[in-house]
């Protein structure tokens, strides 16, 4: 039992930094600008939260600069792929290394640790916070250690995050700009005669995506770890990529993607070398290699398909 | 009534060198359905998106109801009461029916009130027009004839008083046309303003008050409609052209060399482009296809060149099949003897940043005489191509010279060298001249009648009327994916007119 | 991928756009060195002299360059398919494993001019399979191939992991690699090549498959602009609608473009596991994959822009060692940051600085840019 609470507690917290970059590229995609930068976008938010963290001792202050140096990132993302309308995928590949090189850079520059930001006291970072309760509810058997273990005694951003799922599924389908931002995605001609700017439209869907995925990668430096360490992002960008095509592009499946693959993650982490009865000893790396195989056999039509907004990936050229 | 719902003066519009509308003027009077007639390519849609705000006018004023508008963007066009129905509809398809209406309309930035509005305006002009269809429906599980009423519902949505729709028949079934027909005359009782585009006669004498026909960019005539003909109105869009006169003996057909029986063709969406066509090219002959673009002969030659599968019927070449619906393949076919010069060649028949020389092979590239094993022959691929520009006078005569680089009507040459130096048997031409100078079209035309001459069967596609005229020994009309008529080279423009726009189809049909 | 056609004289093509795009490429990662405190201008220079300053720096700069000739040449083949193959990362790191088992297998049998060529095939087989599957997968299921490479990237990375680990790792060893190859699996160094031109060095892991690289870059201008098979590349990768009427089987040529480039790639694996590390490792790819998609999109997917574009990175990459050395404040990912920006500007901003050079050009010599012929067309 308390293994499978500290399972499933590992899970969300893995999977929150998915969700949070999953639902940013939710934005973006819908609105059909396809985004493989998510990876540098967190990173350099991670960057900018814990540098920022590190100069203020504070974590807001930390989150206010995370926020804006990915809304950069994804500002030179818009103007490669909206203003001039340059191919996407190398925008977005472009967008990675940026960060990349630059967080790296900038970080032994500035900190003399290898790359590393220095160690943030509590002050500097989102630390837990127990709910109402949890302590009473403690003892009560099954909902006790769910409520207590599980879903209370995270950070903020935790519980931001999965707040952001209803929210983006409420934006999405009942709002004005979720309407359009989905119709953007798949006629952006249709949204253009029912005079609507899709330069706006793609701009501001852009400008979300840089939002979150400064969230995210505060999330890395500011309450996952107490600072930031070179290439903390690991791949993440990717995975919350992949699920958000597990998705389909949808906010719910896109919690689930993101649970799944935290859960695989969290399970090879805690099982590493383990035998499994009937299995044998399954090779770390399979769990590990597990969403990016899924993703494959997904796209190719195998479970289920994943159809992609019509207008993804294409520059709006108004017909002549 | 006596006041114009819409008026243009003097618009002006160019697209680099073409000038697409000239010195337009034109008044339309308040609770009536005007039509506006032409050939492809006669300034219609443009004229339509001027008034859509689609496209800015480069000159000219625009007034609605009296008063002058500026209309700079569609918001404009909506909020002058002007609503439009596009030819492609501008639907997100996997949409509903009332996310569709309300997009753009949405009233606040939560679309719970929207919507709800949006349901009850829609009963409500479903009982003032009969403008039936399920809101909640998506988009894309609906058949045309509703889409396109979600179109309509659209524009009434917006309060539209004057409404367009461009070319609205073409992709509806004779009954659905019918129906929105019905639909359109409902609406001018109610005192809406109806823009009809369309090529079609048949629709312009059944449905409007008044006719405005476009040539070339201007407006040729506007005629009352209950005081014209069919017979008028196709003279006065086809023109007195002088006909170019082409120098040709009479034919000599000899066998079948291309035998076509009951093909039919689907495009991408399901819609029947090709309707059970059959006809026969000779040895010796020139077969044309006449048509306003889009009626089917398009996916009709490239079914033929293996460039598109069939769904049924089967072809023939030289006495043995061609298996249109299922293994055809451009390369099998032209080392049987079909040389193909498409209608695109921008994007079909050449590759336009490739060197002249490389053009010159693009589809006999597996010819031995261009290969030394897996290499190409760059001497024997440069030389023969240098043969090509001597020969048909392509300018300039630099076979290294990026294709794009070319005049369109040397390219056109380019293509038609490679199709023809090849000697095929059959050769099958789309639109051999367009956006081809003077010059070259003249040349060209010689080239086919050599062709002709050297006992090649040659089935050619234009929608250039007097192209089709001058060259052809028969001429089939194709009218809807169907051939509507067969008729000799004598044929009058007037009676090719009538065929091209439908009339005989419907009489005969009905 | 590019714009097809391009109105430009050819050397402002291919020379002056990449100098204009390189240098403000350079100017932004300037700004990144001023904001570290340091003076790019010292920088630019310790990067000269660290690069080419001794016969030992140039060594290192043509060691580094030889891997990024083979992921630029493997980026470019797809390229010139319309198809952008973002996983020559992983096709490298697989490709390193068929060195290996060639070196493993025959490393006390056959001399080593024999398992050079067995590696060479060992390499290219086994990236071409890497890269085979996202292909097909493109061709026949219709998966978008950037997305199924960088997922076979992550793949890759733990199937490595995992053989190096455990079946490739020595018994008694803690360390995730493969034992040390014998002296008939390694590559013969270069230094007496760089001796011929006068310079002194002590070792520089440059090795025989800096040729390779060369004979492999002018085995790609042939592959591309002289054969039947690069003729087809080249009309799909600019018209499939054209190859369809030409009658160019697309899924054909999706595969094969692929599993070329992916043989590329993985070839890449020779220099450091045959030539320099005479072992497998973890990681030995460092990114070079990556690099390709800057060394091709710079050289714009020609063999001779690829070339030395990979010898300006592989200078960077050495220069970039000795700034860190001297200035500690900035280490050698100096380079992934000119890399992402010379993706961004050359690749993904291309439509930037063209417009502006097509008017100036344009203003003064309307002839050379085909606008005469152009205007006729009329739109």
């Amino acid at each position: 039992m308390d293994t499978l609470v500290q399972l499933l507690d590992a899970t969300i917290r893995l999977s929150v930094p998915l969700l949070l970059a999953c639902l940013a590229g939710l934005y973006s995609e819908r609105s059909g600008i396809f985004d493989i930068g998510l990876e540098g976008k967190m990173l350099a938010g991670a960057f900018a939260s814990a540098a920022a963290a590190a100069a203020t001792g504070s974590a807001w202050i930390g989150l206010g600069a995370a926020i804006i140096i990915s809304g950069m990132l994804a500002l030179v993302h818009g103007f490669a792929s909206i203003t001039n309308r340059g191919n996407q995928i190398v925008s977005g590949v472009a967008v990675n290394f940026i960060a990349a090189g630059t967080t790296i850079i900038l970080g032994q520059g500035w900190f003399q640790q290898g790359g590393r930001t220095p160690s943030l006291p509590p002050a500097a970072r989102f630390g837990a916070i127990d709910l109402p309760g949890a302590e009473a509810m403690r003892d009560v058997p099954v909902l006790g250690p769910i409520y207590s273990d599980i879903i209370s005694g995270h950070s903020l951003l935790v519980y931001f995050a999965f707040f952001m799922v209803p929210f983006t599924w409420w934006v999405l389908f009942r709002s004005r700009f979720g309407l359009r931002l989905r119709a953007v995605g798949e006629n952006p001609a249709a949204v253009d005669t029912a005079g609507i700017s899709v330069t706006w439209l793609r701009y501001r869907a852009v400008m979300i995506t840089g939002v979150l995925t400064g969230f995210a990668g505060t999330y890395l430096a500011l309450a996952m770890n107490a600072g930031f360490v070179k290439d903390m992002t690991a791949g993440r960008g990717f995975i919350a990529l992949a699920a958000l095509i597990f998705a389909k592009w949808k906010p719910v499946n896109a919690m689930f993607a993101c649970l799944l693959f935290g859960f695989l993650d969290a399970f090879a982490i805690r099982y590493q070398g383990a035998e499994f009865p009937m299995i044998g000893r399954v090779p770390v790396q399979l769990m590990q290699a597990l969403p990016y195989i899924l993703t494959v056999i997904l796209l190719a039509g195998f479970i289920g398909r994943a159809i992609p907004p019509k207008a993804g990936g294409v520059a709006y050229v108004k017909e002549r | 009534m006596a006041q114009a719902a819409i008026e243009l003066k003097g618009i002006n519009k160019s697209f680099g060198a073409v000038r697409a509308n000239r010195d337009i003027d034109i008044e339309i009077p308040q609770g009536t359905i005007h039509g506006i007639i032409g050939e492809n390519g006669a300034g219609k849609s443009t004229l339509m998106s001027i008034l859509y705000g689609f496209y800015q006018a480069d000159s000219g004023e625009i007034f609605v109801k009296g008063q002058k508008a500026s209309i700079h963007t569609p918001n404009d066009a909506i909020a002058a009461g002007i609503g439009m129905v596009h030819q492609h509809f501008m639907l997100v398809e996997n949409f509903t029916v009332l996310e569709n209406i309300i997009l753009g309309a949405e009233g606040a930035s939560l679309l719970n009130k929207g919507i709800a509005k949006a349901r009850s305006e829609l009963q409500r002009l479903e009982k003032e027009y009969g403008l039936e269809v399920d809101p909640d429906a998506v988009i894309e599980e609906l058949p045309v004839g509703l889409q396109q009423r979600v179109e309509i519902l659209k524009a009434l949505y917006r309060g539209a008083e004057i409404l367009i729709l461009d070319e609205p028949t073409g992709v509806l079934t004779p009954a659905e046309a019918d129906h929105l027909f019905r639909i359109l005359r409902m609406l001018k009782d109610q005192g809406k303003t109806i823009v009809l585009i369309t090529h079609k006669l048949r629709e312009i004498m059944a449905v409007t008050d008044n006719v405005s026909v476009m040539r070339q960019g201007t407006i040729v005539a506007t005629r009352k409609t209950a005081s014209t003909t069919v017979e008028e109105l196709a003279e006065l869009m086809v023109g007195r052209r002088v006909l170019l006169q082409v120098e040709k003996g009479k034919a000599k057909p000899g066998d079948f060399k291309l035998s076509v029986k009951n093909l039919t063709v689907k495009d991408g969406r399901g819609v029947t482009m090709v309707d059970d066509v059959s006809f026969d090219v000779r040895a010796g002959e020139i077969v044309g296809i006449a048509g306003v673009a889009g009626n089917g002969q398009s996916e009709l030659i490239e079914a033929i060149a293996g460039t598109r599968r069939a769904e049924s019927g089967s072809v023939t070449m030289k006495g043995k099949p061609i298996d249109v619906t299922g293994t055809a393949d451009p390369a099998e076919l032209r080392k049987r003897g079909l040389a193909h010069v498409p209608e695109d060649r921008h994007h079909v028949g050449l590759v336009l940043p490739f060197e002249e020389n490389e053009n010159a092979i693009l589809g006999y590239h597996d010819d031995p005489k261009f290969l030394n094993g897996a290499f190409l022959n760059i001497d024997a691929i440069r030389s023969d191509a240098r043969e090509k520009i001597e020969k048909y006078d392509i300018r300039p005569a630099d076979c290294r010279l990026r294709t794009a680089n070319f005049s369109g009507g040397n390219q056109q040459k380019i293509v038609l060298a490679r199709e023809m130096e090849n000697d095929p048997g059959v050769l099958i031409v789309g639109q051999p001249t367009r956006g081809v100078d003077v010059g070259a079209i003249e040349f060209i035309h010689k080239q086919l009648i050599a062709m002709r001459d050297r006992g090649k069967a040659v089935l050619l596609v234009s929608v250039e009327l007097d192209e089709i005229r001058s060259l052809s020994d028969r001429i089939l009309v194709m009218f809807d994916g169907r051939v509507v008529g067969e008729r000799g080279p004598d044929a009058t423009e007037g009676e090719l007119g009538l065929l091209m726009a439908g009339v005989e189809a419907q009489e005969a049909a009905e | 991928m590019a714009t097809p056609y391009a109105k430009l004289p050819a050397w402002a093509d291919y020379g002056l756009i990449p100098l204009i795009n390189l240098v403000v490429a350079f100017l932004v990662a300037g700004l990144v060195v001023l904001l570290v405190g340091e003076s790019p201008i010292q920088a630019a220079t310790l990067l000269i002299k660290g690069a080419f300053g001794s016969g030992a720096g140039i060594g290192y700069t043509l060691y580094y360059a030889t891997s990024f000739i083979f992921t630029g040449l493997a980026v470019a083949v797809a390229f010139h398919c319309g198809l952008f193959n973002i996983g020559g990362e992983g096709q490298a790191y697989v490709g390193g494993l068929g060195v290996a088992l060639v070196c493993l297998g025959f490393d006390t049998v056959f001399p080593w001019w024999i398992n050079f060529p067995l590696a060479i095939i060992g390499s290219a087989a086994i990236g071409a399979f890497w890269a085979m599957i996202p292909a097909y997968l493109q061709a026949k299921r219709g998966s978008h191939i950037v997305i199924t490479t960088i997922m076979f990237n992550f793949i890759a990375a733990s199937l490595m992991v995992y053989l190096l680990v455990g079946p490739l790792k020595p018994l008694n060893s803690m360390a995730p690699q493969t034992r040390t190859f014998a002296v008939d699996a390694h590559l013969p160094k270069l230094d007496w090549l760089l001796e011929m031109f006068g310079a002194t060095i002590r070792s520089t892991p440059l090795n025989l498959s800096f040729i390779l690289a060369l004979v492999m870059a002018v085995a790609v201008w042939a592959l591309i602009w002289r054969t039947k098979l690069g003729y087809e590349i080249r009309t799909m990768g600019f018209s499939p609608k054209a190859a369809r009427y030409a009658g160019i089987g697309e899924a054909r040529i999706i595969v094969i473009t692929m599993m070329i480039s992916g043989a590329l790639a993985g070839m890449m694996a020779l220099n450091p596991v045959m030539g320099d590390q005479h072992r497998l490792q973890l990681d030995f790819v460092t990114g070079a994959g990556f690099v390709g998609i800057a060394v091709a999109l710079m050289g714009r997917s020609h063999p001779a822009g690829i070339v030395p574009a990979a010898i300006l990175f592989g200078m960077l990459y050495q220069g970039g060692a000795e700034i860190s050395f001297m200035m500690p404040n900035i280490s050698r990912d100096m380079i992934v940051i000119i890399q992402g920006l010379v993706i961004l500007f050359a690749g993904a901003l291309e439509n930037m600085f063209r417009p502006a050079m097509q008017a100036a050009f344009a203003s003064f010599s309307p002839r050379s840019m085909g606008m005469g012929t152009a205007k006729r067309e009329g739109a």
